[in-house]
This record gives C-alpha cells, structure tokens and sequence, in this order.
C-alpha cells in the first residue's frame, strides 16, 4: 500500500463521515424567534439542524414528515409555542394531537420514536432552543442513520 | 420560466468571517431557475437595495432570494424594495444564514454547507410563490388600556390628546396603580401623590377617556384594528353614578377586619371603603368577603346612613362589549412574596418589612401617619438594616433571575429620608451591587452614602432574628472579609418586583407572547421595544421589564404614539398569507371550519363547473378579512383542497426536499 494509498483512504473516510440530516418545522412567532435569540445569543448547536419557517406549528401536514423520512431525513423536530401560548390560540393543541397519531405511525412503519419529536420552545427561550436541538442531534447519532423510508415498487 | 435572483449578504463580519461568501454565490448560480446571483457587504443597505432593484429590472427576474439576516428583521426591507422595482413583493424569500447560522457555527466548512443548503431551499420554495395581494380592513377608532397605574393613565391621555376615544380597564376600584402607593420618588424627591393625582383628575375629567374601574377584561377576539373585547365590570354594590363619595359609610360600617390593601395589609379597613382619598373614581365599593349584610343579610347600616341612596346590595356584575382598533397591556407588577425567603424571617417578625411597606409607613396617608414607627409595638426605632436583592438576581429558583432595577434607588431614597428625617436613626445596607444607571442616580445614590452616612455593606445577609424584643442580622461584609452581627430595631427587604399575575392570562386572550418570567415579549428588543410581535397589540410600562417611572411614562408615551399611528390609518393591508380552497377538490366536509380559531371559514352552495361537468356543490370558503394564516385547515382537510398561501404544501414540500438533498 502506497502512501497515496493511505491518504486517498483518509480522504475517503472523512467524505464518508455521516452526516445526519435533520430538519426542525419552526413556528414562525415562538420558536423561529427562539431560534433567532439562540443565534443572537451566539448558543451553538450542530449545523445539521436546517430549520423550515411555518406561520403555526399546526401547519406542518404529518405528510411533510414523512416526505423527510422518504428524502432521508435522520431526524424531524418540529417546535410550537408552549401550550396555551399559541400565536393562534390552539394552533399547538391540533399539533399536539396529530403528531400523538402520527407517532403511533411511525412506530407502525418501522421509523424509531426518539427521530421525530415535538417540542415547545418560546420566543424567549434562546437557551433551550440550543439545548433541545443539541439534545435532539445527540439523540440521533446514537440512533445511527436513519433506513429510507420508501415505495419498494419504486425501486424495481 | 422562472428567473430567480440570488442575493448574498456578508452582513459585514457577521456572515461573511463564517460563511464562504463566494461558494454559496457559485453554488446559488447553478441551482434550476438561477439566473443571477451577487454578494454584498450589506444588502440592507440602500446601495444593497439597488443591486436587487437593478438585477430584478435588467434581467426580468421573477423571483428573488435573499441569503442575509432572519426574515422577522429585514423581509419587509426586501419586500418594499422588490415592490418598487416592479416584482410582486410575496416573490421573496429569505435565507436565514445569520441567525440559524453563521452566529452559531464556528467552522467555516459547516456555516458554508449550511449555508448552501438553506439558499437552495429558499430557492426550491420562491419558485414555487406566487405572487399575492394583500387586502385591506378597516380600523376601528377607539383604543382599549388594560390597567390604570402610571404607565395606563400616560398611555390613555396621549391617544385621548390626539383625538381618538380610549378605555381604561382597572381591576382595582380606583386608578393610580403602584405610584399612588410610593411616598416619594427618586431621584428628585417628589411627592408622589402630588404628581399622579393630577394626571389620575385629568384621566377622568378627559372627554375622550371612559375609565371602567373594577372591571377585567374576559374575552377578546378579532385582529389589528378591529379587536372585540367582552369586559366584566364586577359588583361594587354601589351606585356609582350616585355615590360622593363623602365617606359616611366607612365610618359607620361595624365590620372593620378586611385588610387594607392599599396599605399592603399594616392596617384594617372597613367592608364598604373608597381605598384611598384621591381614589378615582372617589366611590365606594363593598367588599363581598367582608359585608355582613351580603353575608347573613343583617346589618344594613350603609345603606341606612347613605344620603345619597347609592347602595344596592343586589347589584351584579355587567358586561361591557366594545369595538377596538389597538390594545395596550399597562398590567404592572406587584413585589414579590418575601414569606419564602425564611432567612429573613418576614413571616414571623413584624419588624421585618418590605420596602413597599415602609413606602405606607413612611406616607403621611399612610397608618402612621408618615411617622416611622416599629410595627410590632409602635416605638421609634433607632437602627434600620435594609436588605437589597431580595429575590432579585436569584438564580436558585426561589426568586427571580433578573435584576429588579429600582431597587438600589428606592433604598438608597428610603435610607436618605429616613436619615434627613430621624439623624439618631442608623441606617445599614447590605448590597451586592448598587447599581445607578440614570439621569442623576448616582449622584443621588452618593449623597445618601456620603452626606447622609448610611452605612453601605457590600455582601448578603444571611439570617434574621428576633431576640430580646429586637431583631438580629447575621451577614458578611465582604470588603472587610469577616462576619458581622447587627442588633436593629426594623429590616427593609428590597424585594424584587415580578409583572402582575393577571399578565399571563390577558397575554394569553391577546395572543401576546410573554417569556418565562411573565414579562410580554416585544417585537424586537431594540427597534420595535413597545410593540408586542402580534399586531396591534402594544406594551407600557412594568409589564414589558423592570423600570423606573421615568422610563415607564416615556415608554406609555412611546406605546401611545404607536396606537396613534394605528389609529390614524382608515385601512389596513391585511395578511395576503391565508387560506384558501380549491373549490374542485372540496368535498364540503366542514372538517376545516370545525378547527379554524376565527371562524373564517363558512360553506356556500354554487354551481361548479367542473371540467365541463357543470355541478352544484357544496364548498369552503375563506374569509380573508378574519383567516389569520396558521394553516390548521390545510391539514385536516381530507381531500387537500385545502391550502395556505405563501406556505402552500408544494412549497413546503420543496423545501424539505432540498434541505434532504
């Protein structure tokens, strides 16, 4: 084995490195501000968080997880404002309730628990928005990446 | 065909010391539908602006994409500049890659592949918009003020001065708030009475301001310049249009146990009772815990004694509902609960005191008289030991992380007066800081160190006791670095302040975001400080953080020329971000009617023509005045006929996929 030999394997092991994919659904008046007081504040956490605006967290369709989970997401976290404090006065109990069945779902299908999670996170709580995406991206490492989910028929 | 600009902005350092300026512009022009792409130091600025105004007319573009600081920052800039160069201003997208990521991520490697990544997304999602127009609704010209302290009364005399109607909603029976309590007021040593009083007069006698006293807001519905808010006006059990408050019931009422609030419980007031003389509205209202009449139905005496025949025992509580265009939060605060710090033992010694009860003790109105005396048995004292940061910059849980901010000054007047007024009194602080960020504060704080030697003691207290009929303090002095043991006649504990309980629930009905210490949310800390971010919702005084009077009646002010500009207004432009079904789809389920929080949504029977095939069916319709956008329908609905403009499920969609790419 030559030199380049075991440089080119170097290389190739750190290309190969994984990466997870992650995306956060962020409403848009708790937790995309919480997100902005979290970068104002300078609180770091893993680059491999890319955050999707929504107006509430009720809008994200469980249908949008799922398309993640296809495209090969490792992990879908989807923020709200706290109960009770929803810029549109339920928004986050709809939330609530769907992504309860939804996970019920995942299970059904083969997707672990600890990859999709739902958290309530205020305009105020910089701190904590770091701290669960750190939390969460922790999470998922341990969990490894994720299997595709996907249409076997699509595949043939 | 889409043509699609991309604008990355360095931000000066902020973006540009993380994120490869020039890999996300090369990556930005290869994406589909890419056209242009250019950086800039500051794409804020007005050169900036130009760039975009100058590649949206030379290349036609359709769309535009701006890699630069949050959207809640500059997407309106954008937007306007995009308007003026002629492109539909919902045809913009911004790329989060200040705060989501170059002020998070130290390695340039990971900022610039984020980076990247949060560009094609936004580029995926624009050439998914489609242009909209935002519509208009009507602004309804009364203003609404939740709370009549300082902060209520300034707020409501600037709208009313400008020539619109404003409501005051007091839950107490009299306006005045925490001011009317204070005996003095630093840094210059007015009385306080004598500069609230006039303005609670003019509060009453101004022909554009209601006051509603007694009164709690229960219900409000509706958005920016056309709020519907349900009030309850609690039972006074008198008239008042016919009370005059000349007192005679007060004297005469047998039961005298109730708690005088007003003087944070030293003294016992009557059950019927005006709280204080220059009460506004100066009526009398009855106290339904206390009255032995509204009790046992004996008694009477009030009613027997009123010349003016104002009481009515069976009064009950109205309802008061009214349009407005703007609503203030001026809810206040209250101190906090002393009894949990044990150590200083406020529960169980008399002589232990907070400051704003020694503000009642040292208040010529107040149940001394304005003589300081000791209240477990009434004698002079001739040591006081004040005790600063109570509950203030207490991380342990027990009291509140902030710095309360009027403490160091309220102590540094109560040892100055004390010691101007009783030179045989002496007076110790404990402190930790002093902190006298103000117009003349320091100078003041000095004076009470330095003129009037009160002993100042950097370092905490650690017990309090009572011993021998007088209290002991056991603390540190920390410059000294030894333990010092004090005998004393009185403590004043400086505690903290913390926003009024009822914030959380009138934040809630206003969906008016409030952090985790109750205080409401602004819309940006440092450009927007006395709005709250849901529109038309607008913040004066305590409620907002901690602050002096000065500061609370400039920020009322503030606040009031912010409803004024509201006001001015005949139209709004509404929210083009809304609902909005595709009649073909929709089965009429009602599934999306059943979760909308604003009843936007109604159902129509009309001939469709679908395909040819002409039908009558029927359908959803959105109501784009009242639907606030957050999208709930979109996802119930079975046949998705149902969608949200501006975060359709396509656009959505795109978005996950390029970030999963």
């Amino acid at each position: 084995m030559s030199v380049n030999d075991t440089v080119d394997t170097a290389v190739n092991a750190a290309a190969k490195e994984w990466k997870p994919k992650i995306v956060a659904f962020c409403c848009n008046w708790c937790s995309y501000a919480g997100a902005d007081l979290a970068g104002s504040s300078r609180l770091s956490y893993p680059a491999d968080v890319k955050i999707i605006r929504v107006p509430c967290s009720c809008r994200v369709n469980p249908m949008f997880i799922l398309k993640a989970f296809e495209r090969g997401a490792d992990g879908v976290i989807l923020c709200g404002c706290h109960p009770g404090d929803c810029h549109y006065s339920t928004g986050n109990y709809y939330t609530r309730r769907r992504m309860t069945l939804l996970f019920s779902m995942l299970d059904y299908i083969g997707v672990e628990r600890e990859r999709t999670r739902v958290e309530w996170v205020s305009a105020a709580e910089g701190a904590r928005f770091s701290k669960v995406m750190n939390d969460f991206v922790a999470k998922i490492h341990e969990l490894g990446e994720n299997v595709k989910v996907g249409d076997l028929r699509c595949k043939q | 065909m889409h043509k699609i600009g991309v604008f990355v902005c360095w931000c000066g350092s902020n973006i540009a010391a993380t994120v490869d300026i020039d890999r996300v512009v090369a990556e930005a022009k290869v994406q589909p539908g890419v056209v242009f792409a250019k950086d800039y130091q500051y794409m804020c600025s007005e050169a900036g602006q130009n760039i975009i105004k100058d590649a949206i007319k030379e290349y036609g573009l359709t769309g535009i994409v701006v890699c630069s600081c949050s959207p809640r920052m500059h997407e309106a800039t954008f937007r306007k500049a995009a308007s003026q160069a002629g492109l539909n201003p919902f045809m913009v997208e911004i790329a989060n890659i200040r705060e989501h990521c170059s002020w998070i991520h130290k390695d340039k490697e990971e900022g610039t592949e984020k980076a990247c990544v949060l560009m094609r997304a936004a580029v995926a999602k624009v050439t998914l918009n489609t242009p909209l127009k935002a519509g208009e609704s009507k602004v309804v010209k009364r203003a609404l003020v939740i709370g009549g302290g300082i902060a209520g009364i300034q707020t409501a005399l600037d709208i009313a001065d400008a020539g619109f109607p404003v409501d005051i909603v007091e839950k107490n029976a009299t306006i005045g708030g925490r001011m009317a309590q204070l005996d003095k007021t630093f840094p210059t040593l007015d009385c306080s009475s004598c500069i609230l009083t006039p303005k609670m007069v003019e509060a009453k006698s101004n022909e554009n301001i209601r006051l509603i006293t007694y009164a709690e807001v229960e219900e409000v519905s509706g958005f920016v310049g056309s709020f519907k808010a349900k009030i309850r006006k609690k039972a006074r059990y008198v008239k008042e249009d016919v009370c005059t408050g000349c007192g005679v019931c007060m004297s005469k009422c047998p039961s005298k146990k109730g708690l005088n609030e007003f003087n944070m419980g030293l003294n016992n007031r009557p059950a019927i009772y005006i709280p204080f003389a220059q009460a506004i509205p100066n009526v009398a209202v009855i106290d339904s815990t206390q009255c032995i009449k509204l009790n046992t139905g004996k008694c009477g005496l009030c009613e027997k004694v009123c010349t003016a025949k104002a009481i009515d025992y069976t009064q009950q509580d109205e309802f008061i509902e009214e349009e407005y265009g703007a609503i203030v939060m001026a809810t206040g605060f209250r101190p906090i609960d002393a009894s949990k710090f044990d150590e200083y033992s406020y529960s169980t010694c008399k002589d232990v005191v907070t400051s704003l009860e020694l503000e009642r003790i040292m208040n010529a109105a107040g149940p001394t008289g304005g003589v300081l005396l000791r209240p477990s048995d009434g004698k002079h004292p001739h040591s006081i030991v004040f005790i600063q940061c109570v509950g203030s910059r207490d991380v342990s849980g027990r009291g509140k992380p902030y710095c309360s901010k009027i403490c160091c000054m309220y102590t540094a007047k109560h040892a100055m007066l004390i010691r101007d007024k009783y030179p045989d009194v002496e007076v110790h602080v404990f402190y930790i800081d002093v902190r006298t960020p103000g117009k003349n504060f320091d100078e003041f704080y000095r004076r009470a160190a330095e003129q009037y030697d009160v002993d100042y003691i950097k370092g905490q207290v650690g017990k309090v006791w009572e011993e021998d009929g007088h209290l002991v303090v056991r603390g540190v002095d920390l410059i000294a670095n030894e333990q010092i043991i004090l005998n004393t006649d009185m403590v004043v504990l400086a505690t903290a302040i913390e926003p009024d309980p009822t914030a959380r629930k009138v934040a809630n009905m206003l969906t008016a975001s409030i952090d985790t210490n109750d205080f409401i949310t602004e819309a940006h800390p440092k450009l927007r400080p006395v709005e709250s971010p849901t529109a038309g919702i607008f913040l004066s005084g305590v409620c907002q953080g901690p602050k002096d009077i000065p500061e609370t009646v400039s920020q009322a002010g503030a606040a009031a020329s912010k409803v004024i500009g509201l006001l001015c207004k005949d139209k709004l432009t509404t929210n083009p971000c809304v609902a909005h079904s595709d009649e073909l789809l929709c089965n009429g389920c009602s599934c999306c009617e059943k979760v909308c929080p604003y009843g936007a949504i109604s159902y129509d029977t009309h001939l469709i023509n679908d395909h040819g095939v002409k039908e009558t069916r029927r359908v959803a319709l959105v109501n784009e005045a009242l639907c606030q956008g957050c999208g709930a329908c979109t996802v119930v609905c079975p046949s998705g006929a149902m969608d949200l403009k501006g975060f359709s499920n396509k656009q959505i969609m795109a978005e996950v996929e390029a970030i999963c790419l």
